[in-house]
């Protein structure tokens, strides 16, 4: 039977398991592919996509349980904050490989959107999910703190 | 990725003359001669049209190919075609700011592209006649010829103009990719002129002059980077690529080095859903199905019983006590200046000190994958191709193909730090194992982050003994050193540049020693494990660092001498280490006093002809853990090209040298690797990243890379700085408090 999920403001029909992981329907089902597969296990942040506006790691939230919710991908994105915020580390010039900045990205505008403000704290507890082996650290903070000045 | 160097002491000439010539050699012997008699490709215009070969074709067809980099469209755009692989360090940007500074080009109009494998045009020139990215070379090796290229298609656009206009070439201006006479009052643009120049003569390369630096608008200034994409998802990765009818495909690799499939049965995971086939391969048991998904979970349900009569078995702390005990016996000579033995026995004050380094896993945030189609006489590879010459090499042996019926189309990486560079290929080949055997369709191999971790390619474990003696005036008279640990170029078609049994990757650094000490001894015993081992990030520096520039500190409170202050008179012939030294110490505030549980150290180390010092600040708490809070760089790469990327570079080579310092180690238990994925295997997160402060030398040397060099001070620097604080000494990574 197959399973709807709403993608960027689109349901999809997926031909899958229930218990596929959302990143995988994304990437391979739906062929969207700015969402980043780094560890499979909620520990990178690489596959961080909005869950009717939360962060989720999407390769451990099966498609099954985001029936009915509204995902929102990297290419998805359209609101005033996410673009503050894309703006910003381009500004910035945050990326290096690049590999793990949409899931950067993602958690930053999660963050900003329920806190234009926040404290290097509140970037290290939201963001510290986020691995980058680039270590692009500095500029993900100075990016955040850009956007938040933008955003005040 | 130093063995080309095969100079093993402090004055270091990689990409000298004499040196180029030499790598050219080895590499010659290596590839059988399959590179002899070429010739740099700058001067055979419009290949675009002879080769057509640019996987993703930059620009229309029509158009101005003056030469294998440069490529300028009737649209006004102009590509720089890039023959090394953006893995992050910026080359899409450095090697475009060559070809712009002298082409006058405004830095809106160009778009880097990646080239496509042909080493003819397209070779490093610090490696001889072999394509490939590596040992911070990119920049270095192409300064002038990018330069040449940009400098040749704007020579072309004058002349095109100078037939247009019938004005004098003196008079016509290039500016930000406007060609104006302004006496005329006439101007164009590139795109407006490309046909014309297009079919005008290539000048002679001597009749082409290149900018002086008084000149530049371009190098030197921090131009936007020109890898785009990266931050709405559009940037394609090798993981990212759709072809039609693509499978992917996972593999059961053995769960320990030196094992083997015995027997497998493939029922349950041929039932599964979305599968397609299950084949053995080399390297495991491969299952392919629609997608990643159906494959990784059909992979369970393969049953498979290995052979593990040749496994490895060894734990990590068996091995360390094995070079404990080598690192105490005599060693291969690397470097003998004096007597150190003598001298140590004799000397006032003598420290040893044992370290030891576990193997570290790359962990690029992208883990290895491939895309592999092989057709009847031919073979396409999408990869964040990073080591071409080779990597056809091995494809073409294994395929019984010639290596340039491999095509490569040459993608992102994400993240490599030597990874993507692999002598034999692994993973490629792994992925052309798999799809030769469902011929013309493509296949996608995908590692999980546990294949990535488990698969090995480590950089790897050693042990260092150090013995330094003081005299009666505080004097540092002797330094004997022996490294234990596995070779990296051993059993490679590198293997070669080992002299006498010393292969430079596993003691440069060491054997470079620059500080003025008359006798000093650095011995090396390379073992033979199972473990695949490979570069990581500055290679040999990641430990020699470590070891030289903790024990030189041991040897300075020893003889009650400062830090800063020793190595300065120590370096007293080496006015670029000193230049970076002083730098950092004088913008972190050397000497100046800090709170209670704050402490400074510092490192200085060159590698890959860069240099770079940084003072680390940390605080420690009551409990003994520490926090490293600020981190001052300075780094003389010769002329900056782009200050913001080689800033980026330090600041990324500082988080990826603290990750072994506080936290990365992969351990082995019975032959098994330990670490899986990231709670076990831990890298920096954004909460321990320090503030970074780099400054950068100012300089008209060559310019050289910044990749790797900002790597090998961190992790010294942090432990002279918990040293300043605790008293103690750290001789084990990661460091223990
Ligand atoms: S891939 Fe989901 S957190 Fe790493
Ligand atoms: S930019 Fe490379 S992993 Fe973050």
């Amino acid at each position: 039977m197959p399973i709807t999920i709403n993608v960027n403001g689109a349901d999809h029909d997926l031909d899958a398991t229930p218990d596929t992981p959302l990143l995988w329907a994304i990437r391979d089902h739906l062929q969207m592919t700015g969402t980043k597969f780094g560890c499979g296990m909620a520990l990178c942040g690489a596959c961080t996509v909005h869950m009717d506006g939360q962060p989720i790691r999407s390769c451990t939230t099966p498609v099954q349980a985001v029936a009915g919710r509204k995902i929102t991908t990297i290419e998805g994105l359209a609101s005033p904050v996410a673009e503050v915020v894309q703006r910003a580390w381009n500004e910035t010039q945050v990326v290096q490989c690049g590999y793990c900045q949409s899931g950067q990205i993602m958690s930053a505008i999660a963050l900003l959107e329920r806190n234009p403000s926040p404290t290097d704290g509140d970037i290290d507890a939201a963001m510290s999910g986020n691995i980058c082996r680039c270590n692009t650290y500095q500029r993900i903070r100075g990016a955040i703190k850009n956007a938040s000045k933008q955003l005040a | 990725m130093r063995w080309i160097n095969r100079n093993t002491r402090g004055h270091l000439q990689a990409g000298s003359p004499v040196n180029a010539q030499e790598s050219r050699r080895n590499f010659l012997k290596v590839i059988g001669g399959a590179g002899a008699g070429l010739t740099l490709a700058i001067n055979s215009p419009a290949v675009w049209s002879v080769s057509g070969s640019v996987s993703k074709s930059p620009g229309p067809d029509s158009g101005f190919a003056p030469n294998a980099f440069v490529r300028i469209g009737p649209d006004n755009r102009v590509s720089v075609v890039i023959k090394h692989v953006e893995m992050g360090q910026g080359t899409y940007t450095g090697l475009a700011t060559l070809v712009a500074e002298e082409l006058d080009a405004d830095w809106e109009q160009i778009d880097s592209v990646g080239a496509p494998a042909d080493a003819k045009r397209y070779n490093n020139l610090n490696w001889g006649p072999m394509q490939g990215t590596g040992g911070s070379s990119a920049i270095a090796n192409s300064y002038q010829q990018m330069r040449f290229a940009g400098a040749t298609a704007r020579a072309m656009l004058v002349a095109a103009a100078v037939q247009r206009w019938e004005v004098p070439a003196g008079e016509i201006a290039v500016k930000q990719g406007i060609v104006s006479h302004p006496g005329s009052n006439r101007r164009a643009s590139f795109g407006e002129l490309a046909e014309l120049a297009a079919s005008l003569p290539v000048p002679d390369k001597k009749s082409v002059r290149l900018k002086e630096p008084a000149e530049f608008s371009c190098i030197g200034r921090s131009l936007p980077r020109k890898d785009v994409g990266k931050t709405d998802g559009t940037a394609v990765f090798t993981q990212d690529i759709q072809l039609p009818g693509m499978l992917t495909a996972v593999v059961a690799h053995p769960p320990r080095f030196g094992a083997r499939v015995k027997r497998f049965d493939a029922k349950q995971a041929l039932a599964s859903n979305g599968v397609v086939d299950v084949i053995q391969v080399p390297s495991g048991i491969a299952v392919l199905a629609k997608d990643f998904w159906s494959a990784r979970v059909a992979r369970d349900k393969l049953e498979i019983e290995w052979d593990e009569s040749r496994a490895m078995s060894k734990s990590s702390a068996q091995m360390m006590a094995e070079y404990r005990e080598l690192a105490g016996k005599e060693g291969s000579v690397a470097r003998d200046d004096g007597d150190a033995r003598g001298v140590l026995a004799n000397a006032e004050s003598v420290i040893e000190a044992t370290y030891e380094f576990p193997y570290l896993a790359h962990a690029s945030m992208e883990p290895m994958n491939c895309v592999a189609l092989v057709e009847k006489d031919s073979c396409e590879i999408w990869n964040g191709e990073q080591f071409q010459s080779v990597d056809q090499m091995n494809i073409g042996k294994l395929l019984g193909l010639p290596a340039d019926r491999v095509k490569l189309n040459m993608l992102y990486a994400g993240g490599s730090f030597g990874r993507r560079a692999n002598p034999v290929s692994d993973y490629l080949v792994e992925a052309v194992e798999i799809a030769r055997a469902k011929t013309g369709t493509p296949v996608k191999l995908v590692w999980s982050r546990e294949d990535d971790m488990q698969a090995g390619y480590f950089r790897p474990a050693y042990v260092h003994r150090v013995r330094g003696g003081v005299d009666a005036e505080g004097n540092i008279v002797g330094w004997e050193q022996h490294i234990v640990g596995q070779s990296i170029l051993s059993g490679t078609v590198f293997g070669q540049s080992i002299e006498n049994g010393i292969d430079h990757s596993s003691v440069e650094g060491a054997s470079t020693l620059p500080y003025a000490i008359p006798n000093v001894r650095v011995e090396l015993t390379s073992t033979e494990e199972q473990v695949p081992v490979l570069w990581w990030r500055s290679v040999g520096h990641t430990h020699t660092a470590y070891s030289t520039e903790t024990f030189l500190d041991e040897l300075a409170a020893r003889a009650g001498r400062d830090p800063v202050a020793l190595r300065m008179k120590l370096l007293a012939d080496h006015p670029r280490w000193q230049g970076v030294l002083k730098l950092a110490a004088d913008k972190a505030g050397w000497g100046e006093a800090l709170p209670k549980g704050r402490g400074r150290g510092v490192a200085v180390h060159e590698s890959f002809n860069s240099y770079v010092a940084q003072v680390a600040e940390v605080s420690v708490a009551d409990d003994g853990s520490f926090k490293v809070e600020r981190v001052v760089c300075a780094v003389d790469c010769g002329v900056p090209i782009n200050p913001d990327v080689i800033r980026a570079q330090m600041e990324g080579g500082i988080g990826f040298g603290l990750a072994p310092a506080l936290v990365s180690a992969v351990t082995l238990r019975n032959g098994q690797v330990v670490e899986s994925n990231f709670h076990n295997y831990q890298v920096l997160r954004i909460n321990q990243m320090p503030e970074v402060e780099v400054h950068i030398v100012p300089s008209t040397a060559p310019p050289t890379g910044v990749g790797e060099p900002g790597v090998p001070p961190i992790a010294p620097a942090v432990a002279n700085a918990l040293a300043a604080v605790t008293g103690k000494r750290y001789h084990t990574l990661p460091i223990e408090t």
